[in-house]
């Protein structure tokens, strides 16, 4: 097993750790927790994808290492906005749940514009 | 029409203003925030109006010259360097996408205006500066040559679309957007994962470059699945519309019209353009069929939950969900049986003709939502007696978006409702054809519940919370107009949804 199947292998698992946590944690922290450990785990296939294509002579394609710079900095961004969110409505409520009482059902908005 | 040649991939001839159409909203973002929110609406009201004429020349000129308008950025080539395209669908759906959004900026001039002497404040402000950002990110998804690009655009589009959820601030709201934002982020990262098995094994990720290179094998099936799961989720197709209803319903009326009128539409272009563009001949008939399963699941769980709801605006929620459905069914009717390849037939263009519809008709509905929300102080369907008289003409433009959704003629459903019965008839699948009829009739039954409610004559008296102004009145209306008259693009404009298509075939005659 050469270096980058062991990344890329490695990659898989953190998206599968990622999107295990992403779908079964109920607080929205450790979804976020888990979108980033997600995020890390595609932006290791970029790098092995980025390996892989590299010409003879070249560490590395530049191409996907670009592209995960830009990857990286939308994450950041989503992360941030997320984060945001959690904690006005921690402020909001006293509480961080997504769940409980409204859970995505018919009825769940009381109030209105 | 003479089949479009494969094209030199060089800038043509008024290419530059494909890098307009995602300049200038750009620029009125950064100048908001450097002027601040005194200016932002005068910003917002010069440069969006500028972007439908914009998008109207782009249109003009995709139409006469047939072919498509190419702007290849920093004269960099593909693969390495970055390409905006503009044909038929992305032209048409530009011009479709600036009216709604223009209509709205009207409408929300009531509710977020921001009037000379009055205290600067933050809802406004971002408002004005979030509609900017939708209509920015919606031109670089329509104009995007490669899908790295398009995976920048709707991230922008999630960013932009998620605040305006929450502009009001309230628990249920921030609740709505948060769940809004973990659906979105999934399907992103899924369409990331996506794009990088992609390039790992064809070296490039510009779309027609891509197209040229991409054949059957575990990595691109494994990708184009992933890829279209994500895109589902952020399109909000059951069963992954969980999200929708609470955001949609939640959020100002301003607001849900953009959301749902026109953001969902951000992430289902890039699926067509996947599909028709990317991979045609990679669905095949298994993949075309559970597609167009998926749709129907869609179409008879949102009408059904609909007729269920009790307040105007999740009913009008619910209905996008099931709307949504109808898109969908353009994939097994466009598949042709012999080639199992998806071709830019009829049902391409009555698929992207009920995107249009449906995002005038759906964006009309929610402003008349919100007036009458706001006239009355509630939105519980059972209790709108008398309203028809108070708001005659929220009311009427109310119907006549129901009009376009059930498929009434002349309306834009009606059009491609037809063009989807027709291939359902060309291509024998039968079945397709009773989910559509039951979707319209579904859809005809939510529409009577509200419409006879809303004419009904009140017990007491109706006293109005406050005077609606006439001109939002006016932009529901004529956005409602529109969708109704869009049936009538089929004595022409509609062929141009096939321009720049790699098999280019009309529909109708020029």
């Amino acid at each position: 097993m050469n270096a980058a199947t062991l990344f890329g292998l490695s990659g898989a698992a953190l998206v599968g750790f990622g999107l295990y946590g992403l779908v079964t944690h109920p607080e929205p922290l450790r979804k976020i927790l888990a979108f980033n450990l997600l995020g890390s785990g595609v932006f290791l296939v970029f790098g092995v994808v980025s390996r892989r294509a590299a010409a003879s002579g070249l560490g590395g394609d530049p191409v996907p290492q670009a592209m995960v710079i830009t990857a990286i900095v939308v994450a950041f961004a989503a992360t941030a906005m997320a984060i945001a969110l959690v904690l006005r409505l921690l402020q909001e409520t006293g509480r961080s749940t997504l769940s409980a009482d409204n859970s995505g059902g018919t009825d769940t908005v009381r109030g209105n514009s | 029409m003479p089949d479009a040649p494969v094209l030199p991939d060089a800038t043509t001839t008024d290419g530059a203003l494909l890098v307009l159409a995602i300049v200038l909203p750009a620029a009125g973002i950064l100048l908001s925030f450097v002027l601040g929110g005194r200016y932002v609406e005068r910003i917002a009201s010069v440069l969006l109006p500028s972007g439908l004429f914009l998008a109207t020349i782009i249109f003009a000129d995709v139409w006469q010259s047939g072919q498509r308008l190419i702007y290849i950025v920093g004269d960099w080539k593909p693969p390495l360097g970055i390409a905006l395209r503009a044909d038929g669908l992305s032209a048409a759906m530009m011009v479709a996408m600036a009216i709604v959004i223009c209509a709205v900026a009207v409408f929300a001039c009531a509710d977020f205006g921001t009037r000379a002497g009055s205290v600067e404040a933050r809802a406004p402000f971002a408002f004005w500066i979030l509609l900017m950002a939708i209509w920015g990110a919606m031109n670089m998804v329509f104009l995007g040559g490669d899908l790295f690009t398009l995976y920048v655009a709707i991230e922008l589009l999630t960013f932009a679309a998620v605040p305006l959820v929450c502009l009001d601030g309230r628990a249920e709201t921030l609740q709505a957007a948060l769940r809004y934002l973990l659906f979105a982020l999934l399907g992103s990262i899924l369409y990331l994962v996506g794009t990088a098995l992609l390039y790992g094994s064809y070296a490039t990720l510009d779309i027609v470059l891509l197209s040229r290179r991409v054949h059957m094998e575990p990595a691109t099936l494994v990708a184009a699945t992933l890829m279209t799961t994500g895109l589902f989720a952020k399109t909000a197709l059951f069963p992954l519309h969980l999200w929708l209803p609470p955001a949609h319903a939640g959020a100002p009326a301003a607001a849900s019209a953009v959301l749902s009128a026109v953001v969902v539409k951000g992430s289902f272009f890039i699926v067509v353009r996947l599909w028709f563009d990317v991979m045609p001949g990679l669905l095949g008939p298994a993949g075309a069929q559970l597609f167009g399963a998926l749709g129907a699941a869609a179409i008879v769980f949102g009408s059904v939950v609909a007729l269920r709801q009790q307040r105007l605006k999740l009913l009008i929620a619910y209905s996008t969900v099931a709307q949504i459905g109808y898109l969908l069914l353009m994939f097994p009717l466009a598949l042709d049986t012999v080639s199992a390849q998806l071709q830019s037939s009829g049902a391409l263009t009555g698929g992207m003709l009920q995107a249009i519809s449906h995002a005038t008709a759906k964006a009309a509905m929610f402003m008349a939502a919100g007036l009458i929300y706001v006239a009355l102080g509630h939105d519980r369907i059972a209790e709108l007696g008398g309203i028809a008289r108070a708001l005659p003409m929220t009311i009427f433009a109310f119907a006549l978006g129901g009009v376009s959704l059930i498929g009434l003629p002349p309306s834009g459903g009606f059009l491609s409702k037809w063009l989807l019965l027709e291939a359902t008839v060309a291509t024998g699948q039968w079945w397709w054809a009773i989910v559509m009829l039951a979707g319209g009739l579904f859809t005809s039954g939510y529409m009577f519940i509200v419409l006879s409610s809303a004419v009904a004559p009140s017990s007491e008296p109706l006293k109005l919370r406050i005077d609606v102004p006439r001109y939002q009145e006016a932009a529901a209306l004529a956005l409602a107009l529109t969708s109704l008259l869009l049936g009538l693009v089929a004595l022409g404009p509609i062929d141009i949804l096939q321009i720049g298509r790699p098999e280019s075939t009309m529909v109708g005659s020029r």
